[in-house]
């Protein structure tokens, strides 16, 4: 049996790749595409208002409610705009630590500190999120430290989700901008420095220019993960985010949550077209 | 040079692939859906009749339930009574037990009051033909024939316990002891509380500001509180998106509210009996409107829910079913799921069989009185159920402007 594969299998290269990406290639189309386009037929599909099932006419209602009612377009700046500040924040924390990792640290230091920063993976997402929920709490550990100093932690609201957020996606930013910085040879800085760079200069003319990409990478994590969250919503404000209104809608009026599911799709094209615009992707 | 112009052109063959293997799928499951709905809309019509002869059981039934209704500690007696295998799923909302009753894979569901007209609008659930449940004839007489289980004179469940939605407080920052629903909804009181007020996150919650505008604003002249023309709906939603600043949290799970009002972070709002009686029994500082005539019930009365067991319309277990609604409301069954889940048993006789025998005295069980104005769950509907017409809000009406409200 084997024998005969391979007897088929030789000299048919395109039988070969057939073969090997059958599996890959069927999970995607399948999958993941299949489920999109679900979702996008969904989407202009309207309720029976007595029975609640599903009235599968097309119709572009849906879309209209989205962009009449205010409510939803507040909800989407508000996911987008923290989505930005988780990402910036993310950044600004994974760049000094992954240059440190990449650069400067011994190799035993190095190995230290990837586990450290891939460590909280291996805890549960519920688990962290609960534990900062109690850390923030009224009569919580934050609380306990800064009122002897005349100071107030952030209660739930938008500042705990932007806190949370950016605690739970930091690992996603760190390891490709460790990655990317890893990969700029020890001795282009040098050269940098030969020439008469100043650290800055070096900072801000060879190393930054060739870790962008892994920035712009571990940024794609950081934004589409923000975009999605809906669970740290809900346990650390009283505010909602675009998942918990598609989240609320999902049992009752599945073609309006599948509408406003959209939205995030949209946002995550225009945010790789412009991360190639910006030149991001030239280098994979 | 030329090598990225080839690969570009390549990425853009492929992306036009993709785009392609896109089209061909919205058009097969555009194909497939548009033939299964003229299937399930003929499917849906066919009511299966009522079952007139109890037979023999079928060997297994599947039940969605609110957690802590199926239990093994009473379920495996009945399993060994009946020989009927149960097999139970969770459901976490009102919403997502409608959904589930729709796929026509389980038996029955304990349907709280605003999923019950949804179903039988739907066609989900059929008639129950009570006589074939002889514990039927005990239950409490205040929960029979009730809008939100009989339908124009056709039973549609078997009801199985009750609960009343309650205004809890911390009685160390709340004080005076507050005994209106003002002090969370009224703009000026409840700004006292600013950040600390505890709301039920589900679109039912609009009919607790319907409750307190029904004694307080009469001139709005709101009857029922899930009947709601456009005008007292917009009043009501009005009020809550005044609330919205001042709440601390929207609990959608008992255990989310039982941990802020252990925490420090909400000091008081709506809840259920579980909540109080939970907190209460962990020694955290909790009151709710004392003893007496009025109960637990802030002035105005307030909203509450029946949970009814319902048969499915396309129950593949039919006898089992009506078995285990049979059980449920049997005296000693019935008081086992009414203190494991904390809400008031339906069956008059439980009140014997509880292991506290203050059981039913503090959940009001056998308290008509109490009951009187507790408004159930009910699920809103276009139809006002009297000489408005249909110029109500309807569920999903309720649906948009809950998400308006949390803004």
């Amino acid at each position: 049996m084997g024998r005969r594969l391979a007897d088929l299998l030789h000299g048919r290269p395109r039988l070969q790749v057939g073969a090997l990406l059958a599996g890959p290639m069927g999970w995607l189309v399948v999958g993941y595409l299949g489920s999109l386009a679900v979702l996008m037929i969904a989407a202009f599909w309207g309720v029976d208002p007595l029975s609640g099932k599903l009235s599968k006419s097309f119709t572009g209602e849906n879309f209209k409610t989205l962009a009449n009612d205010p409510v939803y377009r507040d909800v989407a700046w508000r996911t987008i705009r923290i989505a930005l500040f988780v990402t910036i924040t993310d950044i600004a924390l994974a760049f000094p630590i992954a240059f440190f990792m990449a650069k400067i640290a011994t190799r035993r230091a190095k190995a230290a500190l990837v586990v450290a920063v891939l460590m909280p993976l291996w805890s549960g997402y519920l688990v962290k999120v609960y534990a900062w929920r109690t850390l923030l709490s009224h009569d919580g550990v934050l609380n306990w430290a800064l009122n002897p100093i005349g100071l107030h932690g952030p209660s739930y609201g938008l500042t705990a989700i932007w806190l949370v957020m950016s605690y739970l996606w930091l690992p996603y930013m760190i390891i490709p901008i460790y990655a990317g910085l890893e990969r700029i040879p020890d001795s282009l800085l040098s050269a940098s420095e030969d020439l008469g760079a100043k650290p800055w200069t070096t900072f801000r003319r060879v190393i930054v220019p060739m870790a962008f990409p892994a920035v712009v990478a571990g940024s794609i994590f950081t934004f589409s993960l923000t975009l999605g969250d809906f669970i740290t919503p809900t346990l650390v404000s009283n505010t909602q985010l675009i998942g918990n209104v598609v989240f609320s809608n999902i049992t009752n009026n599945l073609p309006l949550a599948s509408a406003f599911a959209t939205v995030p799709i949209v946002v995550m094209v225009i945010y790789l077209l412009i991360a190639r615009r910006l030149g991001a992707f030239e280098h994979l | 040079m030329k090598r990225s112009t080839n690969s570009s052109v390549h990425a853009a063959r492929s992306a036009w692939l993709i785009s392609g293997l896109l089209i061909a799928f919205l058009a097969a499951f555009g194909a497939g859906c548009g033939s299964s709905s003229s299937t399930s809309s003929t499917g849906s019509g066919s009511t299966s009749g009522v079952l007139q002869k109890l037979g023999k059981g079928e060997g297994q039934l599947n039940l969605i339930e609110w957690p802590g209704y199926v239990e093994d500690k009473w379920v495996k007696p009945f399993e060994q009574q009946t020989g009927c295998t149960v097999k139970k799923k969770d459901a976490g909302t009102s919403d997502e037990m409608v959904q589930l009753m729709r796929t026509g894979q389980y038996d029955g569901v304990s349907a709280s009051g605003n999923a019950t007209a949804r179903l039988v609008a739907g066609g989900d659930v059929a008639p129950v033909n009570v006589d074939l449940v002889p514990n039927y004839k005990t239950v409490f007489a205040d929960i029979k024939d009730q809008p939100y289980n009989t339908f124009d004179g056709v039973h549609y469940g078997i009801p199985h316990g009750r609960g009343a939605n309650l205004l809890m407080w911390n009685p160390n920052t709340v004080k005076p002891a507050p005994t209106s629903w003002g002090s969370i909804l009224d703009p000026k009181q409840a700004a006292k509380y600013k950040g600390q007020i505890s709301a039920y996150d589900d679109p039912i919650y609009i009919a607790d500001a319907a409750v307190y505008l029904k004694a307080h604003q009469p001139d709005l002249g709101i009857t029922n509180p899930y009947e709601l023309d456009e005008k007292q709906f917009n009043a009501a939603v009005d009020l809550l998106k005044a609330q919205q600043p001042n709440v601390g949290e929207y609990w959608s799970s008992a255990t989310k509210q039982i941990s802020s009002f252990t925490n420090g972070d909400d000091a008081i709002g709506t809840t259920w009996q579980y909540q109080y009686f939970a907190l209460k029994a962990d020694g955290q500082p909790v009151a709710t409107i004392p003893g007496g005539q009025q109960g637990f019930l802030p002035t105005e009365g307030a909203t509450g829910w029946s949970d009814t067991w319902m048969i499915s319309s396309q129950a593949a277990h039919p006898n089992c079913m009506y078995m285990w609604m049979n059980y449920v409301i049997s005296p000693k069954a019935n008081a086992q799921i009414a203190e494991y889940f904390g809400e008031a048993p339906a069956q008059s006789k439980a009140c014997g069989q509880t292991s506290d025998p203050s059981f039913c005295s503090k959940y009001h069980a056998a308290d008509p009185g109490f009951w009187k104005r507790v408004y159930y769950w009910q699920t809103p509907l276009a139809d006002c159920g009297d000489d408005r017409g249909s110029v109500c809000m309807d569920y999903n009406a309720w649906v948009s402007a809950w998400t308006t409200i949390k803004g």
